[in-house]
């Protein structure tokens, strides 16, 4: 498909993407680590939210700043900085997740003058009224970071405006979802993970146009593929910058159904409620959604949703998809195991380094894995 | 015998041991930190004898509300640190991994998870708690580490949510964590089912903020040349300021070590013969090697004046107000070492360095500890930019054995010492 293929060539080389989509229309570019960021205030100040994901050659100038157990998504995002390739940025946007981005925000304030620098210290709890409060209070505040830091005043207009915008894209990644789960011989999963890495990275509307129109192209083909035969597995876990898996995942004799990621899922769940305010309607969409496991919403709450997933889409197996050194995925990994387990829904666990290519060993785990469903 | 009667009396067992010791310390002058903490550990583990509560609490979370409820405070990271230090650490952390913690997660949790479901430990495991107090002042970890005690032990969890303060303390962080302190005091009243006692606490802050004074008093002692004490044995002291602040014990406790300093400092006496190096520390110890760490420093007459670990306890007493204490508080646990963005720490390194004079800096990189860890080597070389001190960073572990490298770090030690030698020497 001609769109995917576009998409494709964007997420290989954002960087050359975002420089002439600047170039063109003077569109300020700011850089997000999160899933997190409030981007609809950030997209309302005009500007482009862009989510980071580092640098996939060496890293060596981020071995100046943190050691080498901090992993490799934050060391990335560090390296990439240091060596010049987001000097586009007009801004980058911490919101506060886990202790390691925590600190990357510090090692940036002081390592590289970016003209515009906000954390975004949200709750850690998503439970209560006093924490939502303080996280429509964060709301408010970063509002007028960023009208000061971009020297553009964020209007009601031009809030709703974004709201609609990505509450429209999150509308239609949910048919893609749909589409998937129905029938995942529809797209691959290299081109699903391809379309879901463009959403964070493209400007929003011309995004929303090609999606939308991706998904009647797959709509109208999906009665002519037949479901294969092939095993149905949910990923659940931190980042996957491993298109690669999804291949060896197909090689292997299965398929990606759903995800709990936050390259997935995790990104575009829950619509914000375009009846009440919308600061309010954006703190409530994140006291709501499925919790990075950084963030507490209840002991048992990610395990409940991963098995209700799990039903929901008819999945034989779980493959958790875990970043090495990401320490709140690594502390849940056991409770979610063991209540996949009391279901007797078989799981395997991949720790990968953000260069792990998907290798042979790799393969042959998956296959056996994959064997046993 | 079955197994409940067994429990029984092992439990009733060291009860009275617990209060035989206590009768003991009446006659006793100055009890030792030994003493205090048999008392203390012997009567939560007897708690469910005498109908008191046990709380769970992270070592930066606020303890005075529940002393003054009589609710007994444990702390999984003291126990941590009791497990490292008696080399139990490597064993507990591999159960945790055969549990499916992954050896990157922190050890302290490692093997206080993996304690929990064995009883084992230095001390046959902590007493079962009542309820979980998790402040996540100090790290994101203890809210993972809480929320998988809530589950295994069932008990209800209450976080206090500080926001982090890269940059300052914001208005509506200082709102929020407000209003949490009341949910807390409700958070108590609910589990101990009976009102709380405002006069009490009023009286366990005073003792508070007296505690956190004296044991700043006992640190500045080190400021002297030679210093009585080092870090090392303020790492034995802090016991204490972390487990029982706000209780008369722990004020006792530190006047009289307090007038040990003092006097010893009077006579001239230095706990490093012929102390001729002043070295700063960074980061929580390496427990299975404080002594060893110790006399390898001392080897080199260097002695580890100061660290930015036991400070952290009395760090933040600038924020306390004490006729307001409910109120200040809040800021006090929120603005704590480990809470604050790295050019604020570096700050308060710098000062250290001031402080205590010191000819070296010596930083632990604690695999265990990312938000520690993590802006360290800015730190560091603010650090060197500032006051061209020579600085060392060693690589290992508060309490996992396994990732300390003896004969490399004793080489290290001795290039760095050596560094510093040549230095003192072109200086004179």
């Amino acid at each position: 498909m001609d769109k995917i293929a576009e998409f494709r060539t964007i997420v290989d080389h954002p960087y050359l993407y975002l420089q002439k989509l600047k170039d063109q229309t003077g569109k300020k570019i700011v850089g997000t680590v999160c899933s997190y960021a409030p981007e609809e205030l950030i997209y309302a100040a005009g500007a482009l939210p862009v989510r980071l994901f580092g640098s996939d050659s060496g890293i060596h100038r981020a071995d100046l700043h943190l050691q080498s157990y901090c992993c490799s998504l934050v060391r990335g995002i560090l390296e990439e900085a240091l060596s010049g390739k987001l000097d586009l940025l007009d801004g980058m946007v911490f919101p506060h997740t886990c202790d390691s981005i925590q600190r990357l925000s510090d090692v940036w304030r002081l390592n590289l003058v970016k003209p515009f620098h906000a954390d975004v210290v949200l709750p850690v709890k998503l439970s209560t009224p006093s924490a939502l409060q303080y996280l429509l209070d964060v709301l408010k505040k970063f509002k007028t970071d960023l009208e000061r830091g971009l020297a553009q005043e964020i209007t009601e207009a031009g809030l709703i405006h974004a709201v609609k915008i990505y509450n429209a894209i999150r509308a239609q990644m949910k048919r893609l979802y749909q589409l998937r789960c129905e029938n995942p011989q529809v797209i691959s999963g290299q081109d699903f993970h391809t379309i879901i890495r463009a959403a964070m990275i493209m400007e929003r509307e011309t995004f929303l146009e090609d999606l939308a129109a991706i998904i009647v192209e797959l709509t109208k083909t999906a009665s002519e593929k037949k479901p294969s035969g092939t095993k149905r597995l949910v990923l659940s876990g931190g980042i996957c910058s491993h298109p690669d898996i999804y291949d060896a995942i197909e090689t292997a004799g299965g398929v990606v159904v759903d995800d709990d990621l936050c390259t997935g899922s995790r990104y575009f769940e829950g619509m914000i409620n375009e009846n009440l305010p919308p600061l309010t309607a954006i703190a409530k969409r994140y006291a709501e959604r499925a919790s990075c496991p950084a963030k507490h919403a209840g002991l048992t709450n990610r395990g409940e949703g991963l098995l209700k997933m799990v039903k929901d889409c008819k999945a034989e197996g779980v493959v958790f998809l875990l970043l090495k050194f990401c320490d709140p995925h690594a502390f849940d990994y056991p409770y979610l195991k063991e209540m996949l387990d009391r279901k007797k829904i078989p799981s395997l666990l991949l720790e990968m380094e953000e260069q792990t290519q998907a290798g042979g060993q790799l393969q042959t785990r998956l296959e056996t894995f994959i064997q046993i469903l | 015998m079955n197994d409940d009667k067994f429990d029984f009396l092992k439990t009733l067992g060291i009860y009275l041991f617990g209060q035989a010791k206590k009768f003991s310390l009446r006659f006793k002058k100055s009890p030792t930190m030994k003493d205090l903490m048999m008392v203390y550990y012997s009567e939560a583990k007897s708690a469910r004898l005498t109908g008191k509560k046990v709380a769970w609490i992270t070592s930066g979370g606020p303890v005075e509300p529940l002393i003054a409820m009589d609710i007994i405070p444990i702390y999984p990271e003291n126990h941590g640190a009791m497990i490292g230090a008696s080399k139990m650490g490597a064993g507990l952390c591999e159960k945790a991994e055969a549990m499916g913690y992954s050896n990157d997660l922190c050890s302290y949790a490692r093997s206080d998870i993996a304690c929990a479901t064995v009883n084992g430990g230095p001390i046959g495991g902590l007493p079962r708690p009542d309820m979980l107090v998790c402040c996540n002042n100090i790290c994101g970890t203890v809210l993972k580490w809480y929320e998988v005690q809530a589950r295994y032990f069932n008990v209800p969890l209450f976080i206090l949510d500080t926001p982090f303060c890269h940059t300052g303390y914001s208005e509506e962080a200082a709102r929020y964590v407000r209003a949490q302190i009341d949910e807390y005091i409700l958070f108590i009243e609910e589990a101990c089912k009976k009102k709380y006692n405002f006069e009490r606490l009023r009286q366990v802050g005073h003792l508070s903020y007296e505690g956190q004074q004296l044991w700043q008093a006992v640190l500045d002692t080190a400021a002297h040349r030679p210093a009585p004490m080092s870090a090392f044995d303020a790492f034995y002291h802090l016991a204490l300021i972390v487990t029982l602040r706000g209780t008369q014990e722990a004020v006792n406790y530190y006047q009289q070590l307090l007038s040990t300093m003092k006097d010893r400092v009077a006579r001239g006496i230095s706990v490093v013969p012929n102390e001729k190096y002043r070295l700063l520390w960074d980061n929580i110890p390496i427990w299975p090697r404080t002594r060893w760490l110790s006399q390898k420093f001392a080897s080199h007459n260097a002695c580890l004046v100061a660290d930015t670990y036991t400070s952290a306890w009395c760090g933040a007493m600038k924020y306390i107000d004490e006729s307001k204490f409910l109120d200040s508080m809040a800021e006090a646990y929120t603005r704590i070492y480990l809470n604050i963005g790295v050019d604020e720490m570096a700050k308060m390194v710098i000062e250290m360095i001031d402080k205590y004079d010191v000819d070296g800096f010596v930083l632990h990189s604690n695999r265990s500890c990312k938000p520690y860890s993590f802006g360290q080597l800015d730190i560091q070389r603010i650090v060197e930019k500032e006051r061209g001190i020579p600085c060392l960073m060693i690589e290992a572990d508060m309490v996992d054995d396994r990732s300390f490298s003896e004969s490399q770090i004793s080489t290290r030690i001795d290039a760095f010492m050596e560094i510093i030698k040549e230095r003192r020497f072109k200086f004179k």
